[in-house]
């Protein structure tokens, strides 16, 4: 970070610097606050209680189970959107990123409408036996709906960046559509995919009104650590600073794991910001 | 550059626009009542304006009673403020300009009395509720007792334990010796409602007031056993309130008789 810093970066008037200053101690603050309110004597029992551990246990699996399903769906829809044109799409678009602007809790209606017992897809699953409502497997769909966007998103804009040349010249070389997939665009994209992904996944660690609204709240089931912090700051608030605090930390180290994979691998945030 | 600029300012702009309101109104609010209450001691002309923080589940009754005592004093506006007990507990404990306070539990109403934030000696129960099974108007499962709760493939959602209606469905549970095996412990009535009222859940345990102000899209089976878990709503004012005189001619105008009646239509019972 250091050595960033001294890169010849002239040309800040300095009242950008002020405004990012504001705007850095208004993120910053808050959780500095919130860290002064930690009670240190109970930190350890209050975050290794029986019903923290199942939260957090419950909400990194889900995260990572609604990140690898944000992969699997979300980078088909990223190429479909950059690299075809077909009538419609810019409403399918904006029809997809939709869940950014949505408020979670209309996300959850939405989503026990669809899959719920009476929803249009859940009495067909109610028929073969499979039930979704109250079941972990309800806490994942919740999480992808409102994670999916963040990887399309990002992943869409890094393929128009890279453009279609090198794409083009594979292609008159012979290679399969799939093959120039495989080879040269998925590479490309690498990074923003990294990115992408990392930022599915704190947006579904984070996740807490869909979930709520569509998923229910049971301990060990459906109760992520977001709900269990809710719930905790009906009767015990230095439970609830000391599992936000935990959240927090867990989001800074997935942060960080993301940044120095990226690194490692030549193709990480630093070396997009030097482009 | 020149849109950059334009930003920051119109950002500066709201941001001062935000800061000096936030000004006005906190001289406002302590102004006024600070002028009315030294001409007029006597009760028949109130003035100024309070601000009632009241449970969720009062919604309704304390919205029409705002309504009505407003008329009643024409001089006084009554400002509303409405969430979960213990919400309103730590906005009240964070320093929030509330006037009154009517709690779900008395739980609640002991936190802010052990702080000192309202004299112990003040708080009056004015209303109790108690515990009734919510069914989809359909009843799908059958339910027409507790101990059908208990069935297997009846899908039950609760309140947690940590919030006051879960607490009463933990004493029905215990003093009936019925163990429910929730599929879903929620952390408000509106949450257990909402998943009955869609049919997720087969039955849900939530306040017979509730039940009453979901309307249609539940049924309510009343059950002996709920006298086991009396909730009794208490109601005080802050010690730190602006405007007395107005605070506690509310209190009086909700344990009366316009108040009790309005209650007691939405359910509730009398202490």
């Amino acid at each position: 970070m250091s050595s960033r810093r001294s890169s010849p970066y002239a040309g800040v008037p300095g009242w950008v610097v002020a405004v990012a200053i504001v705007g850095a101690s208004f993120v910053v603050l808050p959780l500095v606050a919130m860290i002064t309110r930690v009670n240190w004597g109970e930190f350890i029992p209050l975050i290794t209680s029986e019903s923290s551990v199942d939260a957090l246990w419950l909400s990194l699996r889900t995260s990572l189970a609604a990140t690898a399903l944000c992969v699997v769906l979300g980078v088909p829809m990223a190429i479909v959107l950059a690299r075809t044109e077909f009538w419609g799409q810019k409403i399918l678009r904006s029809l997809v990123l939709l869940p950014l602007v949505l408020p979670p809790v209309v996300g959850g209606i939405a989503l026990l409408y669809t899959f719920g017992r009476r929803g249009l897809l859940g009495q067909s699953f109610e028929a073969f036996g499979v039930t979704i409502a109250f079941s972990t497997t309800a806490v994942v769909l919740a999480q992808t709906f409102v994670a999916l966007p963040f990887l399309v998103l990002s992943l869409e804009g890094a393929l128009r960046t890279v453009g279609t040349r090198y794409e083009a010249v594979g292609a008159t070389l012979g290679a399969r559509p799939t093959t120039v997939l495989r080879r040269i665009t998925l590479p490309l994209v690498l990074p923003a995919l990294i990115s992408g992904a990392v930022l599915s996944f704190a947006r579904a660690l984070g996740e807490f009104g869909a979930t709520l609204t569509f998923a229910g709240s049971l301990q060990g089931v459906t109760r992520t650590l977001p709900l269990e912090i809710y719930l905790q700051r009906e009767t015990d608030p230095d439970a609830a600073v000391a599992l936000s605090l935990v959240l927090v930390v867990v989001a800074v180290i997935v942060v960080a794991i993301a940044h120095q994979a990226g690194e490692r691998n030549g193709v990480g945030f630093g070396r997009r910001r030097d482009s | 550059m020149r849109r950059r600029t334009t930003i920051a300012t119109a950002a500066m702009a709201a941001a001062m626009t935000l800061a000096l309101a936030a000004c006005a109104s906190g001289g406002a609010s302590s102004d006024a009542p600070a002028t009315t209450a030294a001409p007029s001691p006597s009760a028949a002309a109130l003035e100024g304006s309070i601000t009632v923080y009241a449970a969720a589940s009062l919604t309704s009754t304390f919205t029409e009673l705002a309504t009505r005592f407003e008329a009643a004093h024409p001089g006084v506006t009554v400002e509303l403020n409405f969430a979960g007990s213990s919400d309103l507990v730590t906005q009240i404990t964070e320093g929030a300009p509330a006037d009154v306070f009517a709690s779900a539990d008395e739980k609640n109403m002991a936190k802010l009395t052990d702080v000192g934030l309202i004299d112990a000696a003040v708080p009056v129960d004015f209303a109790t509720n108690v515990l009734q099974i919510a069914v989809p108007p359909t009843n799908p499962a059958g339910v027409a007792s507790f101990a059908d709760l208990a069935e297997p493939d009846t899908k039950v959602v609760i309140c947690a334990a940590q919030v006051p209606c879960g607490a009463a469905t933990v004493k029905v549970e215990e003093a009936t010796g019925v163990t429910l095996s929730p599929v879903s412990e929620e952390s408000s009535v509106t949450d257990v409602l909402g998943k009955v009222a869609s049919g997720e859940a087969d039955a849900g345990l939530v306040y017979v007031t509730d039940v009453a102000a979901a309307g249609d899209t539940v049924r309510g089976i009343a059950f002996d056993e709920s006298g086991e878990a009396v909730n009794v709503y208490p109601i005080a004012p802050v010690t730190a309130t602006k405007n007395p005189d107005a605070a506690q001619a509310f209190i009086d105008f909700v344990t009366g008789g316009v108040g009790q009646g309005v209650l007691a239509a939405a359910g509730f019972g009398t202490p």
